[in-house]
């Protein structure tokens, strides 16, 4: 009894089932099986970029750059697809992988090659992703109707009563399971933010690792980018400013520990869903949605407080620590 | 930041034989080059626009940057002892959003700069309580408090704005002292000298530099580690506050989305004086220079009409080629010498 108290992942699941019966006593359609999936639709983006941003944090790095690498790449696409319509959609969707990839690609090389700490490249990148945005749509916007209606409800589109949204978040967070547990990167991200020194010791490059996370988060970002394009069916600058930081949330909240290394795909799935539960209620149960934010920061710093008394303590290096300096060097 | 990236990135200090003439130093340091290119800078725009040699555009040209060292200083400091805060901007969003509450109900000036620097303060002992007291990760906790600090404003004021502020509150960011000389910049010149002995004169200020380079041997030699971390949280909330009153009162209006951003600038400004992002190393010298470069590259591409997201770009650049070009030289020199 007492371990499954311990059990973070148990914990979150139960919290947010307390507070979807809670709203639900307010208002009464809140937790029919409709609005549940409506919810989880609805949080299918963020779960998307949190993983990648999880993928980074494990690795002891941190992404700032999601949402600006979202918006140009969103933008982007969408832009392509208004300028030529006859581009079939499947080579948007790649393009999109791949530009976000690309993005990633140079954080992650700033990171591993000249060794600039990732909050600095990710808070620089931040800007000059977003200005990349105004640079290319000169400020404009694209509007539902400039896009093509393919385009438009790919994501929409119902398969067995879920919308393809939803079925691809789900896909992600199996794939990201897969990776992060039955693969030699997932392990060595783990292994590079857990304890560097004993990771190099292992014969892990850590470097590479950091980039490979960045080149995976930026990825997220960039579907992601196609994915709040065609959603919300308007793409202009400001798309998603200040979504790093609910990426950054649902990790911490999942228990992703931002020192590295410890934290599970459920975990940030479930920090996610947290989330998105609070956003969809707020409405609901007639709080204005100005208060989002706010609460947002209450739930980083409680989440961040409460992982802090969670965390193991660290082992001790008995193998001297210089050979492997050198070698992250 | 210190739980983040001390353990790898700590290089070992290599001590030359001999130490160079203290002229020679002086042509190496970083604050040389950055005056430079300061120097550099305004050379060029005096050739790109004909209005820029002007006593008072120049003046005006200082706004552009005054506000954010007076934060920067205080920044230099934390990052020096290796932490950091990224909630500056918000305290600015929630002190201005304070003082402009407390304008609607027609208190005057003095109580006005005080409810600004007091939220300030508060800001700054709350994110200090949660990183020396608890022992947090900073980044993580000013992530967290930047959206909680911003977000009351968001509750206070949604869409709305306070406007109606006592007349001579204004002073704070349209007054001069004499002459072109304003308000504000005299502050920072006053803040620059008055961080400049703390960092450089003062017990305190050796305390930090021992803080950021080895926080166990600071706490080994006696050096109270997590009150000198707590006051370090509360100057940047002081100043934050101060640069507050300063912005609301040029602006002349609150909303919850002013000064958006600028926990970047700010850092910016830090890193581009020369500070380590690793914590250690710094001078207020060269963040009082930073300073200057940003505020004269910003006015300058203004002159130019760049539009402000372009600029951004700029500084985002600035940013990471500071930080790289060190590096680099390093690696050749390395290379060089293999």
């Amino acid at each position: 009894m007492q371990r499954l108290l311990k059990n973070r992942e148990l914990l979150l699941a139960l919290i947010i089932l307390v507070m979807i019966g809670g709203f639900a006593t307010r208002a009464a359609g809140f937790a029919a099986p409709a609005n549940l999936a409506n919810i989880f639709n609805d949080t299918s983006i963020l779960i998307i970029l949190a993983l990648g941003q999880m993928t980074v944090i494990l690795t002891k790095s941190i992404d700032l750059s999601v949402a600006a690498n979202l918006a140009f790449t969103g933008m982007a696409v969408a832009m392509l697809d208004a300028a030529y319509p006859g581009l079939p959609l499947a080579l948007l969707i790649v393009l999109a992988v791949v530009i976000g990839a690309a993005l990633g690609a140079i954080n992650g090389f700033l990171v591993w090659l000249l060794q600039i700490p990732p909050i600095v490249v990710t808070l620089g990148t931040l800007t000059i992703y977003r200005g990349m945005a105004f640079v290319l749509s000169g400020g404009g916007w694209v509007n539902a109707h400039q896009m093509t209606p393919d385009f438009l409800n790919l994501p929409r589109l119902p398969v067995l009563g879920l919308p393809i949204l939803s079925w691809l978040a789900i896909a992600i967070v199996l794939a990201m399971w897969f990776v992060l547990m039955r693969t030699p990167f997932g392990r060595s991200a783990y292994a590079s933010g857990g304890n560097p020194t004993a990771a190099v010791y292992a014969g892990i490059d850590v470097g590479r690792a950091r980039f490979l996370a960045f080149v995976l988060s930026g990825a997220l970002a960039g579907l992601s980018g196609y994915l709040w394009v065609s959603r919300y069916a308007v793409a202009y600058v400001d798309i998603a400013a200040g979504f790093e930081l609910d990426t950054v949330a649902a990790c911490v909240i999942g228990g992703i520990s931002i020192a590295g290394g410890i934290g599970t795909v459920i975990g940030t799935v479930l920090g996610a869903l947290f989330l998105g539960v609070i956003k969809n209620a707020l409405p609901v149960i007639g709080i204005s949605p100005f208060a989002q934010m706010a609460i947002s920061g209450v739930v980083i710093i409680l989440a961040v407080v409460f992982n802090a008394r969670a965390e193991k303590k660290k082992g001790r290096i008995i193998l001297r620590e210089r050979a492997a300096k050198e070698k992250l060097a | 930041m210190s739980t983040a990236t001390t353990g790898e990135t700590a290089t070992r200090r290599q001590i030359p034989d001999r130490l160079g003439t203290p002229f020679t130093r002086l042509l190496a340091s970083w604050e040389v080059l950055l005056f430079c290119v300061a120097v550099a800078i305004f050379i060029a725009n005096s050739l790109a626009s004909p209005y820029f040699l002007n006593a008072w555009n120049l003046s005006d040209a200082t706004f552009n940057f005054t506000e954010k060292a007076l934060i920067a200083f205080a920044m230099a400091l934390l990052i020096i002892a290796g932490e950091i805060d990224l909630s500056v901007a918000a305290i600015i969003a929630l002190a201005s959003t304070a003082m402009g509450a407390a304008a609607q109900t027609g208190l005057g000036t003095p109580g006005l700069v005080a409810i600004g620097i007091g939220t300030g303060l508060a800001c700054g002992a709350f994110n200090g309580v949660l990183v020396a007291g608890l022992k947090l990760p900073s980044i993580v906790v000013t992530i967290g408090t930047m959206s909680l600090f911003r977000g009351i404003s968001y509750i206070v004021l949604g869409d709305q704005a306070y406007g109606k502020y006592p007349a001579d509150f204004a002073w704070f960011g349209q007054g001069y002292v004499a002459w072109v000389f304003s308000f504000e910049f005299v502050l920072f010149l006053v803040m620059a000298a008055v961080f400049g002995v703390l960092l450089h004169r003062t017990n305190f200020g050796r305390q930090v530099y021992v803080i950021g380079n080895n926080p166990l041997a600071a706490r080994f030699s006696g050096i109270p580690v997590e009150r000198v971390k707590f006051i370090l949280f509360l100057l940047t909330g002081l100043m934050s506050g101060i640069a507050a009153v300063c912005l609301t009162s040029r602006l002349g209006s609150t909303r919850p989305s002013i000064a958006q951003g600028w926990e970047l600038e700010v850092v910016t400004m830090v890193v581009l004086g020369g500070v380590s992002i690793l914590g250690g190393a710094g001078t207020i010298a060269g963040v009082v220079i930073a300073a200057f470069v940003m505020g004269l590259v910003t006015f300058g591409l203004g002159l130019l009409n760049v539009p402000g997201i372009v600029m951004s770009i700029f500084i985002g650049l600035l940013l990471i080629v500071t930080i790289a070009l060190p590096i680099i030289a390093r690696r050749i020199k390395h290379a060089r010498k293999a």
